[in-house]
């Protein structure tokens, strides 16, 4: 309720909060703050700076034209709502705006960031997954310039990434959902703090009447996102239906060290997440197909 | 169209919508001080000594003191209990923990600082050496051998024992049984969770004493306590104010330390304090509801007659006995066991233990939920153990209409009641046959409607509000009366203000009880404002919880308004020089029977009241008039509520597809207000139901202290309700109004309960604890399953 208390930087542009990064110790970036603040509220967390990025127009917007290979750039400082309502993301890679529009309620998408949000690495926070399935590329800027990481190796661990100190998130690339291609964000929500139990990101991509291309990853059952690349390999070329997707996922989706609390345990997550990819799989398909 | 019984909307809520509403945190005096208090981390500990020296130091503190402190000091005090059953532990409660904590939460020292910050963060500097104690948890454990011990005096934690009903009779009710069912079960403990937090803003003046304003729903409850016990002011010397509460649901009716300790530390420094919990400190100090351990039987003869009920529970009382908590499993609890039903032999014994874990007390509901949760269950098996739809079971059981006043096996005495209008109408609004008949038929095949399962659920609840007559509550131990106060102030102009003893912190008093001056007087509803919440301006009253207001809160504003139509009366057949009994006060007039045109207005008579010009001989001039109302009896609303849910056989999801409620709360003032309640009370059941729990680990650690972790219900996780109901007024008050600020809490958590257990009766399920979370549900239906 009353965080301890701390200096307070707001830098004027990317660099300049990189530089910032480096002369603090213990220092924290503020973006949305929706998940700093209740953790420094509960003294979780005592930073003894935050750098506030809140207001750089730099990191800001969705670019509403392709860039390189049929893909599409997110600015880190881009809210969920801006997300959620992005035509350009709606029309061309619904399954990022689907998920934006379940995280938690409008105050929170109003204010809250896909940058801050993936940089925490919350595992049942809704858009790990989501850019796993999706392949989706971080862009990073640091002392050393500028780099970039492929979704699934950015989350290392529970609220862990591979960000080095003195990195920022700078954009997100995702690309194009192809023609022929549907997808679909599932979740369990828990009933107090609305966060993934267990949330299901499929896409799935139909030539004639069979599976070409397909991917499926979890938030909420693991420390990290869970990628399902074995069932979604022994479901290409396949007739893509319910009986085929029972088959695939319960053949091959593992889950090696399941999360579990207070309202879920490992145990029943693993189940969940049997029966909540089976059902985006079937609404990805049938996206793809309508 | 008569003002009483309409829906006019709540005059309270413009202010309150518009942010004008004037709450504890939203005053500010000048001098003001800031309080954080230390609580302990440990569930149960010796304190070996506390260091404020660094804490001290910091910038802005004004002053830390601790349990020692106030101990030694003039007006140190302990929180006393309100409700004394025989041979009752009562183990000291000092304000400030003295040399042992008991609950996590437990006060340990006060920090006061300049502001708010600088209080939080020194309370983060006081060093305190604890040596860690064994806890004592879970009620029924805690009475077992080798528990550890919460309080020297209450050897195996027993705070009381308590029976009631006819022990021998009920036995042989069960020898002589066609059929038994038995029930284990847990009551699940829950937050109380007002949305605005407990705090209090005390100011000490050496004249004119302490002004204590409060998160109260019984102000002079309140002040009384405080005086007898805790901070040793005469009573006349502390006036408590209530202003904006921003809902109670019981959690602030009790006395706790804080009020105490922020009052202590006024008088001790003389600057004003001010207090507010954080959400996290109330999760850890509010009173909890519930938390029973509960193993019920009923027995049935051949015809599917009930001829017996018996229960035995451990109700936790956590730490201290909370202001009222005795009462709470006992009185409020085995004296509802006999629900809407003809049980010929009713025995229930209840075991109060004491636990290091956050006190027990009364929250929405209180007892009854607990009580009617056993009932309806046991209903339920019993139908399933009989072959019979449990809606006949409870029809064939009913107290018939022509029974009442119904004398139970468990004390109370029914006033009135019909029951089986209530339970038609809600199997005719959820189109109960049809039902059944969509339910065989998912069920002879599976596959359709996605596989859900669809259960329904009935709920026949029976619920005793407006606890009374004091002489009753007093013999059964009771440290207060349970009447009502209410003064008619009538003002020259015919204008009048009401001074209500009830405490209205979102009932609507502010709307229902002008109206019932407005219709009586035949005023005009914007001549009547209502005053509650401030001892210095109100007489002594009792306050506001277990659906008390309008049965007795309402009556004693009746009972002054026709003490003010009498002297009216006295009036105007002066001043028509005609006999009293020829005068009828009617629609805002005084008229001669029989003679159009003779009449006194209202205004007149007032005016001439105060005037005093030209009074009947020996009258005293004014217009004033104050009742304290003690009502006959207890009133008894009832109903039935119908839960329709759908469950997800693959994961355990539940979802409420419809929700009927019939409810019947004898007249209704507002009938607007009366379903807000029951819309209000429904999501407070349902939550409890679905998916609150407070989690206390076995080393007495809430592991649901925040809204992260503990699932207070939100609008889009409820249905839309249905609501409806049946109208059998109280006979024993002026307005035949009965209760229903927890009606909806009482009746849904079994409705929910029945229904989920419905649905998975082909998997022969035939009970699950609360809340009804998907895991507990997946694994009722996949026992064994390995994932």
């Amino acid at each position: 309720m009353f965080p301890a208390k701390c200096d307070y930087y707001r830098a004027t542009s990317a660099a300049e909060a990189i530089d910032l990064l480096g002369r603090h110790d213990n220092a924290r970036l503020l973006a949305g703050g929706h998940s700093l603040i209740p953790m420094m509220k509960l003294r979780l967390c005592e930073p003894a700076a935050l750098i506030d990025i809140g207001r750089l127009e730099e990191l800001r917007g969705v670019s509403e034209n392709d860039i390189g290979d049929n893909a599409l750039r997110i600015g880190a400082l881009s809210t969920h709502t801006e997300i959620a309502t992005s035509e350009t993301l709606r029309t061309r890679c619904s399954l990022l705006a689907e998920a934006a529009r379940q995280i938690g309620d409008p105050q929170v998408r109003n204010k809250g960031t896909i940058g801050g949000n993936i940089a925490h690495a919350d595992p049942a926070s809704d858009l790990p997954a989501v850019l796993v399935a999706l392949g989706a590329t971080i862009h990073i800027l640091g002392p050393n310039g500028e780099r970039s990481i492929a979704a699934p190796s950015f989350f290392t661990d529970l609220l862990t990434t591979a960000l080095e100190p003195n990195e920022i998130v700078t954009t997100i690339e995702v690309p194009v959902a192809p023609p022929g291609s549907g997808s679909a964000y599932l979740k369990v929500e828990h009933p107090a703090s609305g966060y993934a139990v267990c949330g299901a990101a499929a896409t799935m991509t139909i030539e004639g009447s069979s599976c070409t291309a397909a991917s499926l990853a979890f938030n909420g059952v693991a420390a990290t996102p869970v990628h399902a690349e074995a069932v979604t390999a022994a479901l290409a070329g396949t007739a893509a239906d319910d009986s085929a997707f029972r088959a695939a996922v319960d053949a091959h989706l593992e889950i090696a060290e399941p999360l579990g609390d207070l309202h879920a345990s490992g145990e029943y997550r693993v189940a969940l997440a049997k029966v909540y990819g089976r059902r985006a799989l079937e609404k990805a398909r049938d996206r793809a197909l309508s | 169209m008569a003002v009483l019984g309409s829906s006019i909307k709540r005059r309270e809520d413009p202010a309150l919508i518009t942010g004008e509403g004037k709450y504890i945190d939203d005053l500010t005096l000048p001098g003001m001080t800031w309080a954080a208090i230390v609580r302990s981390p440990h569930a149960h500990a010796r304190i070996k000594s506390i260091d404020t020296s660094v804490a001290k130091k910091t910038v802005g503190v004004v002053a830390i003191f601790t349990g020692k402190d106030i101990a030694d000091s003039e007006h140190g005090g302990v929180v006393p209990v309100g409700w004394l059953l025989p041979d009752l532990k009562t183990p000291a409660h000092p304000i400030l923990a003295v040399d042992k904590v008991r609950h996590v939460g437990d006060g340990v020292a006060v920090v006061l600082a300049e502001d708010r910050y600088t209080a939080h963060d020194a309370a983060e500097q006081v060093e305190i050496d604890y040596e860690p104690l064994e806890a004592a948890v879970d009620p029924k454990a805690a009475t077992e051998e080798g528990a550890a011990l919460v309080h020297e005096e209450a050897p195996n934690n027993i705070a009381f024992d308590w029976e009631l009903g006819d022990k021998e009779k009920t036995n042989s009710g069960f020898a002589a049984a066609a059929h038994t069912v038995a029930l284990d079960l847990r009551n699940n403990r829950i937050l109380p969770f007002a949305i605005e937090p407990r705090g209090c803003l005390a100011h000490y003046d050496k004249n004119r004493g302490l002004t204590l304003r409060m998160t109260s729903q019984n102000p002079h409850v309140h002040r009384l306590l405080l005086s007898l016990a805790s901070i040793a002011l005469p009573e006349h010397k502390i006036r408590v104010i209530a202003p904006e509460v921003g809902g109670g649901f019981g959690s602030k009716i009790h006395l706790y330390p804080d009020e105490a300790i922020v009052s202590w530390c006024a008088i001790r420094t003389g600057r004003p304090v001010k207090w507010i919990a954080t959400r996290s400190e109330g999760s850890t100090t509010d009173a909890h509801g519930r938390d029973h351990v509960t193993h019920a039987e009923l027995a049935i003869d051949g015809d599917g007659k009930i001829s017996g009920l018996r229960a035995d529970t451990h109700a936790a009382m956590g730490a201290y006995l909370s202001t009222f908590a005795p009462a709470v499993p006992t009185y409020l609890h085995g004296t509802l066991l006999s629900g809407q039903y003809d049980i010929p032999a009713i025995y229930v014994h209840v075991t109060g233990t004491f636990t290091n874990t956050a006190p027990v007390d009364a929250v929405r509901g209180a007892g009854r939920p607990e009580a009617t949760f056993i009932v309806e269950r046991l209903m339920d098996l019993g139908a399933r153990a009989m072959g019979l739809d449990p809606a006949e079971f409870r029809r064939r059981n009913f107290v018939s209409a022509d029974a009442f006043p119904y004398q139970t096996q468990v004390a109370l005495a029914y006033d009135s009641g019909n029951y089986e209008p209530a339970l038609d109408k809600a199997l005719e609004i959820a189109g109960y046959a049809q039902l059944r008949a969509d339910q065989e038929n998912r069920r002879k095949s599976p596959g359709e409607d996605g596989g859900k399962l669809l259960g329904v659920g009935l709920s026949s609840y029976i619920e005793a509000c407006g606890i009374a007559p004091s002489a009753v509550v007093g013999s059964l131990g009771a440290q207060a009366g349970l009447y009502e106060s209410a003064k008619v102030r009538v003002h020259p102009t015919g204008s009048i203000t009401v001074y209500t003893g009830s405490s209205a912190h979102g009932q609507g008093h502010e709307t229902t009880f002008a109206q019932i001056v407005a219709e009586k007087l035949g005023v005009d509803i914007d001549a009547v404002d209502v005053i509650h919440g401030d001892t210095q301006e109100v007489q002594f009253g009792m306050g506001t919880y277990g659906s008390r207001s309008a049965a007795v809160g309402g009556s004693a504003i009746v009972r002054s308004i026709e003490k003010i139509i009498a002297k009216g009366t006295t009036i105007a057949a002066h001043l028509l020089e005609a006999a009293e009994g020829d005068i009828e006060f009617e629609k805002g007039e005084f008229r001669v029977k029989g003679v159009p045109g003779k009449a006194q207005s209202w205004g007149d008579v007032c005016l001439m009241a105060y005037l005093a010009h030209n009074l009947p001989e020996g009258l005293e001039p004014g217009l004033e008039e104050t009742s304290f109302y003690d009502p006959a009896n207890f009133t008894y609303p009832f109903g039935t509520h119908v839960a329709i849910v759908e469950v997800d056989p693959e994961t355990g999801e539940v979802e409420i597809l419809r929700y009927i409620a019939v409810d019947d709360c004898g007249n209704q003032i507002n009938p607007m207000i009366v379903e807000g309640q029951v819309h209000g009370g429904l999501a407070y059941g349902i939550g409890q139901a679905l998916w609150e729990e407070a989690v206390y680990n076995q080393a007495g650690q809430l592991t649901t202290a925040t809204l992260l972790d503990y699932a207070m219900p939100k609008a889009h996780q409820l249905p839309s309700y249905e609501t409806a109901s049946t109208v059998t007024p109280c006979p024993h008050n002026p307005l035949g109004v009965k209760g229903i600020g927890e009606a909806g809490t009482i009746a849904s958590p079994p409705a929910i309960v029945n229904a989920v257990c419905d649905a998975l009766s082909p998997f022969g399920v035939t009970h699950l604890d609360m809340p009804l979370t998907p895991e507990r549900i997946w694994r009722a239906i996949h026992p064994g399953e390995d994932a």
